[in-house]
């Protein structure tokens, strides 16, 4: 029961305060629940179906790309824009994924060939001039427009993320429970015996990456109206799909909270420090990264891992 | 147009030497530890730096620094392995990897912080020496940094069949209970591939030094290139990663002569994803797949 009344009382606040926080604090926020948005579509795919896909960023780039250029050359509003990066995001996970998987490639091979589908995303929307190769594209700023998915302020956009990183906790949370979410969990822990057991190991992981594809490619869509500016190495770059995996494994890979929780430990450091190092290039990644190697070594169950082995008598359950 | 091809050719394979030295570490640490080690260009970028630095300050050949270089960075990717990876070998594969991406992450920024970003090279008496053979040009650097690739990534194929820490090593990528149960010490073993494979990326990197830039970032692309090289090549064969690195400078080569813009790219990541989906187990022989 106290836990349930903890969340309430986390919800109403990231509901309340906002409005009161500086801008800074705001910007902070925003990106908590941005990458922790990612982290929960990664999830899917990586935390409970094992699959540790390097190539999200391929699904969040075609988000950003298709919404942007359809509100550039047919004024379409980005929320519905949104919906067709995400079909087609959800299209090339499936090719992507069907491709992988139908060739068994597992572990590290799948890391790499996801890698690769993304950065050759990435040569191509470089090379090709009709998306505005590595000069990117600019969301033309038409002050306020709640219609087309743009805003005067940064609240509102604060809202916009903190429902749909609410909502890509919930849709996992649905999983968790739904005959999908027993069978990706039987994949992962052991693909050979689920399969003897009568699970369908491709279709189960195909679904995930459907959903997964999905809800990323969204994510940028809300990168693109946010920041106004997109680019093939901003959007289709590793970092991107560092960026979703890393709060989902610190938090906890597979739990439903361990993404959003991950990201609200590691986006603040990552931003104190930047704001601390601001005149010294890379200081601040520097930091970044060591402190990332420390919270792998003594957390390697991830937070959520952590906490539960603290419960008591937790030991004996594990 | 023929003329075109041969220079891409011979451009190619010259480049693939290097790519083969770089994926043959990369293939060996894969091969003992089981983990695609991220940090392996960041390795690749200090080595570079240490090589750079012994030139400008105390006036050292970039060749002469690999006797500094190869030993300094074998003491180093020991002590990752021991300090940083080993702790962890009980967590999870994927917690290893993250941890190879933190180290990639704070050495290349460390170096963002010590040296700037920016695009250093270090001019040699032969830096730009070259030669004609019919119409084709090659440079004598490169083709030095080529032949020394290759030389050193036969003699380390020479260690791993002839010496026990080579068959150590051995043994324990290609069986690694058996390994442990004939009473290798395994954890000793894998800090030596480890090593090993950050002195060869080392020694690729002094190599090339002569006529590339340094820069932080100038690791990345070649980590990526490497893990291309090594699924090619077969994750794990040493040979085949050598062999792998002139089909990966051949294609980007060829790529870049053919195809508008930075599209080379686009010929090796075709490759990667054609070798992935169809021979998983690398396109020489049946060691081990998936």
């Amino acid at each position: 029961m106290g836990a349930r009344v903890l969340l309430a009382l986390g919800l109403a606040a990231l509901v309340a305060v906002p409005p009161l926080l500086p801008k800074y604090a705001l910007e902070v926020l925003i990106s908590i629940l941005f990458f922790g948005y990612l982290g929960a579509c990664w999830n899917i795919l990586g935390g409970y179906g094992g699959q540790f896909s390097f190539g999200h960023a391929a699904f969040f780039g075609i988000g950003a790309y298709t919404s942007t250029l359809l509100l550039l050359h047919w004024n379409v509003s980005p929320w519905l824009g949104m919906l067709a990066g995400g079909a087609l995001a959800t299209a090339f996970g499936l090719f992507a994924g069907y491709l992988s998987f139908r060739y068994g490639l597992r572990g590290p091979y799948f890391s790499l060939v996801t890698l690769a589908f993304a950065e050759m995303l990435r040569v191509v929307a470089v090379n090709w001039k009709a998306v505005g190769s590595s000069l990117g594209l600019v969301v033309p700023n038409r002050g306020s427009a709640p219609a087309m998915f743009l805003f005067a302020e940064k609240l509102p956009y604060y809202y916009v993320i903190f429902v749909m990183a609410l909502g890509a906790v919930w849709i996992t949370r649905v999983i968790e429970r739904s005959r999908m979410g027993y069978a990706l969990a039987a994949v992962r822990e052991n693909e050979d015996a689920a399969e003897a057991a009568g699970v369908d190991a491709l279709s189960t992981k195909l679904r995930a990456m459907a959903a997964s594809s999905f809800l990323t490619a969204l994510g940028g869509t809300f990168y693109a109206q946010y920041f106004a500016y997109i680019d093939p190495s901003l959007t289709f770059g590793p970092a991107i799909s560092i960026g979703g995996l890393l709060p989902a494994i610190v938090g906890g890979a597979g739990t439903v909270a361990g993404p959003l929780l991950g990201s609200f430990v590691l986006t603040p450091i990552s931003e104190v420090t930047r704001a601390l190092l601001r005149g010294r290039a890379g200081a601040d990644i520097m930091l970044y990264g060591l402190i990332l190697i420390l919270v792998i070594s003594f957390l390697p169950n991830g937070l959520v891992g952590w906490l539960r082995s603290r419960r008591p008598g937790a030991e004996r359950a594990a | 147009m023929t003329w075109l091809f041969f220079q891409a050719v011979v451009s190619g394979l010259l480049l693939g030497g290097v790519y083969g030295l770089v994926a043959s570490g990369l293939s060996l640490i894969f091969g003992v530890l089981r983990i695609i080690n991220f940090a392996h260009g960041a390795v690749m970028m200090l080595a570079m730096y240490t090589s750079y630095w012994l030139f400008v300050l105390l006036g050292m050949d970039p060749y002469l620094s690999i006797l500094v270089t190869g030993p300094l960075f074998f003491g180093l990717g020991m002590l990752i392995q021991r300090v940083i990876i080993e702790p962890n070998r009980a967590a999870a594969e994927h917690n290893q990897l993250l941890l190879t991406l933190g180290v990639a992450l704070f050495l290349e920024n460390l170096a963002l912080v010590l040296w700037q970003g920016d695009f250093r090279s270090l001019r040699v008496s032969y830096s730009g020496a070259s030669f004609m053979v019919g119409d084709v040009l090659v440079e004598v650097p490169r083709l030095i940094a080529a032949g020394g690739a290759v030389l050193v990534g036969l003699a380390l194929w020479g260690f791993l069949r002839t010496t026990d820490t080579g068959k150590a090593i051995r043994a324990l990528s290609e069986e690694p209970e058996g390994a442990r149960l004939v009473g290798i010490d395994v954890a000793r073993i894998r800090g030596a591939a480890f090593g090993i494979g950050s002195a060869c990326v080392a020694v690729a990197g002094a190599l090339i030094t002569p006529f590339f830039y340094v820069a932080p970032d100038v690791g990345e692309s070649f980590n990526i290139m490497a893990f291309v090289v090594v699924v090619l090549g077969g994750m794990g064969n040493f040979l085949g990663a050598l062999a792998g690195g002139f089909i990966v400078g051949l294609a980007e080569s060829l790529g870049a002569a053919f195809l508008p813009g930075s599209l080379k790219q686009l010929v090796v990541f075709g490759l990667f994803v054609i070798v992935l989906l169809f021979r998983p187990e690398g396109l020489f022989g049946a060691r081990r797949g998936r």
